[in-house]
């Protein structure tokens, strides 16, 4: 092989410095904020301990992004914020301006391209989600699919600040979650085992490491049709879909049987109380693109009774905790079931072992 | 946009668009048996798209229509490749189920940072057949500027799917869709710019903080720096997959935890402080006479988890600060009048995770609290991320989170093996079990006498 045919060597710069593109007065007053106001929803304005002024516009994307989009929010920035921007964690852009005056263009500009300002405060911001049917290997459902269909009709709840606290809301495509904890989770539920394709068992999946998989230990080794591959205790099983990522051949996903659960109350700030997980309240709605509509009924609905009855600065969970679940389930037209209590290690600990009850 | 003769999708009735995606489908299929040279002329037409069309409406951004746009970019190489992962995409939304398969693609002195996607279904859809994401880390902090965005922009229009994510959910850019051979060329571009891959398997994942010192007054601690710090020493950890499952990190500023690091990252630092929170009494009064003392009483006094708090009769605030937990509530609500204290630090938690396999798990305070303002603080916090990743690579079982083992051993084990004491911040109560040996218990609760008194002794030396 000639030298001009030997594989680049990778630099293993790793993580950027953000300074070389942050906003100048981001660079010179890091470290140095003093407070901060919102004058309306989208807009954030920071004072420094040096009395420099900062005005961030934060508005919503798709997330999944097109050159040309990606772009267009260049072109932004450089009328605007000097070429400066950055992403919040939930997919948000934050422009950052050195002057009051750009505000208002620039939601005006951002409101024109199809942004929609907001997502501060207490408002719904942008759903957390994850991959789906575009790129992941193990996906129940599509989550740009569902959050797009979901974001469309909280638009006015973005573009406001008028629930009682933050409300932040996730999804995933499967039980691992990657979507994370949120006020409201709309998160894929199995509800069969898997299928095994036993043909392919052996040549495909590490067998030992598929059956150590299992929270359950459902799953054991066994010779079917000469071959070597898996079977699995239907009545162990948990439908969890533990076993799918490291053996394709234990198809979990089903057009019919991949449902969508919805849970209620994950809360990561340590504000008030402590975080919190999130908790099951209703299982088994259908996986129904390109809108999901039996979700999005559901999810508003919940949105709309905390709205409607918590609390100033209550979060979704805290609000729960004050008003009881049996409030709750009344609240929302849910049904309460045996799937909502809890038999996994620690169950005990969520159950009522008081005689405090909600009348 | 330019009109398209094939393009059978738009804004036409959803009853026309389903009947001639069945007439499309049954073209499709007889063009697939006639052999590969008519896939070959088949694949210049567009797939209809009726189910993903629906998402164009409404007034949040679509993805679809971001697609649409990759897919019509005729003068670009990735146009047919996004026609055919639209086709793929509204397969998937007709049949309900996925079509991707992982594989091993990485790139030429690296192990991990590819995410391989090989198409299940690419007799249909060829030219997706190959879509792979390359996770690269962001700036700390996700800052950018239009510069390098538009280079970014450049390199994966040349030779990725012109799709990319800000950010997936670990806090990656994700440059979603480029062939096999691509990917090695895109992530040679991207390398040369200053940008580098992130974590993907069983290795140090990328990392993620909040803005930060960058522009938020309840920020305790330099972040982006400590992010840094972490995991650019520790990038072997991260490029050659070799450790018995993932293992995060996450910076949050302050207790609000913006970027969820208790439940999503197994290493949390989250910054805090120890002496008194400051308060503006006269921002105090403006805020009581703003919205009244009843709302002042009921969301702010009443809603302090340690009743800290006590509205005094000429509408100041009374602060308990040795009952504070540095909850951030009353700072959230009155962000002008209450501020973080001047003796800032941080704390660690150790262990969150999601489900998978035991059950969630919030991380568990081991640190309440370090200070990191010099060099020598932030080496500390370097070298204390090392002890974690050492501890996990050798007592980790295979899949296991660094959560589970702790679970697995118990927390003396661990704190032990690390080089911790025991702290009563750790638990929400001592135990309620019996079942323990308590023989050396009175030498244990030496050590921890012994502890306070050479606490108490340095501190005095500081402050002298």
């Amino acid at each position: 092989m000639s030298e001009s045919e030997q594989p680049r060597r990778p630099i293993e710069c790793g993580v950027p410095d953000p300074k070389q593109y942050m906003h100048p007065l981001m660079v010179k007053n890091y470290g140095s904020w003093d407070w901060h106001e919102r004058p309306r929803p989208g807009v954030l304005h920071h004072t420094a301990k040096s009395g420099d002024e900062i005005w961030t516009v934060r508005a919503g994307t798709q997330r999944q992004m097109d050159l040309t989009t990606i772009r267009k929010l260049c072109d932004i920035a450089d009328e605007y914020s000097d070429g400066h921007f950055r992403f919040t964690t939930r997919s948000n852009i934050e422009y950052p301006l050195s002057s009051e005056d750009k505000v208002q263009p620039l939601i005006d500009k951002l409101t024109e391209e199809g942004f929609p300002v907001g997502g501060t405060g207490n408002s719904v911001s942008m759903i957390s989600h994850t991959q789906g049917w575009l790129h992941c290997d193990i996906p129940g459902t599509d989550a740009s699919g569902v959050v797009k269909s979901l974001m469309d009709k909280m638009h006015a709840e973005f573009i406001k600040e008028e629930m009682p606290n933050r409300v932040r809301i996730t999804t995933s495509c499967c039980q691992v979650n990657c979507g994370g904890q949120g006020d409201i989770a709309i998160n894929v539920q199995y509800t069969k085992p898997p299928r095994i394709n036993h043909d392919m068992v052996s040549n495909v999946c590490e067998r030992p490491a598929v059956v150590a998989r299992c929270p359950v230990a459902a799953i054991r080794p066994a010779m079917v049709n000469g071959k070597p591959s898996l079977e699995v205790d239907e009545k162990k099983c948990v439908c969890c879909g533990a076993c799918y990522p490291p053996c394709p051949p234990m198809q979990i996903n089903g057009a019919d049987s991949t449902k969508i659960a919805i849970w209620v109350g994950g809360k990561h700030s340590n504000a008030r109380s402590k975080p919190t997980f999130h908790k099951l309240v209703v299982a088994n709605l259908p996986n129904n693109p390109p809108r999901w509509p039996e979700v999005e009924e559901i999810v508003m609905k919940i949105l709309y009774a905390y709205k409607d009855n918590a609390k100033d600065w209550e979060r979704m969970g805290e609000w729960i905790e004050r008003i009881g679940w049996p409030r709750f389930f009344e609240l929302t037209d849910l049904a309460f079931t045996k799937h909502h209590l809890d038999t996994w290690t620690g169950a005990r600990h969520t159950m009522n072992a008081s005689t405090h009850i909600h009348f | 946009m330019a009109e398209n003769s094939n393009n059978i999708g738009g804004a036409d009735s959803s009853g026309a668009q389903a009947a001639r995606s069945a007439s499309w489908s049954a073209i499709m299929i007889g063009g697939m048996k006639k052999g590969s040279d008519m896939a070959e002329s088949e694949n210049t037409k567009i797939h209809p798209t009726p189910n993903l069309d629906q998402l164009e409406d409404g007034p949040w951004p679509s993805f679809v229509t971001g697609l649409k746009r990759l897919r019509d970019a005729k003068d670009q190489q990735y146009a047919p490749m996004m026609n055919d992962l639209m086709g793929q995409l509204e397969h998937s939304y007709d049949k309900r189920l996925g079509f991707w398969k992982g594989g091993t693609v990485s790139v030429f002195g690296y192990g991990g940072g590819i995410i391989p996607r090989f198409s299940e279904v690419a007799d249909l859809f060829p030219a997706s057949k190959e879509f792979h994401t390359l996770r690269v880390m962001p700036p700390a902090g996700n800052h950018y500027d239009s510069t390098v965005m538009r280079q970014i922009c450049d390199i994966w229009e040349r030779h990725g799917s012109g799709l990319i994510a800000f950010h997936g959910q670990t806090g990656n850019i994700m440059f979603q869709g480029a062939t096999t051979e691509n990917t090695q060329k895109a992530f040679d571009e991207l390398n040369e710019i200053g940008f580098d891959l992130g974590g993907a398997g069983p290795c140090l994942r990328t990392a993620m903080s909040c803005v930060g010192a960058a522009r938020c007054e309840m920020s305790n601690f330099d972040e982006q720096r400590a992010l840094r710090g972490i995991i650019n020493e520790y990038l072997d950890e991260i490029h050659r997959p070799a450790l018995p499952y993932k293992i995060k990190f996450k910076f949050s500023g302050c207790p609000n935890d913006c970027v969820n690091s208790i439940q999503r990252a197994d290493f949390a630092v989250i910054g805090t402080w120890r002496d008194d929170m400051k308060v503006n009494q006269e921002e105090v009064k403006a805020y009581v006479d703003r919205v009244g003392r009843k709302y002042m009483i009921d969301s702010v006094i009443s809603m302090c988890p340690t009743r800290a708090l006590s509205l005094n009769d000429d509408d100041t605030l009374e602060v308990d600060n040795k009952s504070c937990v540095r909850c951030m509530h009353c700072l959230n609500v009155m962000p002008k009048a209450l501020s973080p204290g001047d003796d800032k630090g941080v704390s660690i938690l150790i262990g969150g995770k999601r489900a998978l396999k035991v059950g969630d798990l919030m991380g568990t305070l081991v640190i309440p609290f370090m200070k990191l303002d010099t060099d020598e603080d932030h080496e500390k916090l370097v070298e204390f991320a090392g002890e974690i990743i050492d501890f996990f690579a050798e007592n980790a079982l295979e899949h296991e989170r660094v959560g589970e083992t702790i679970d697995r051993i118990g927390l003396p084990a661990f704190l032990d093996a690390v080089g911790l004491d025991p702290d009563p911040n750790m638990v929400n109560h001592p135990r309620t079990s019996c079942y323990v040996r308590t023989d050396d218990f009175t030498e244990e609760a030496d050590k921890y006498f012994e502890r306070k008194k050479a606490e108490e002794d340095s501190e005095t030396v500081a402050a002298e």
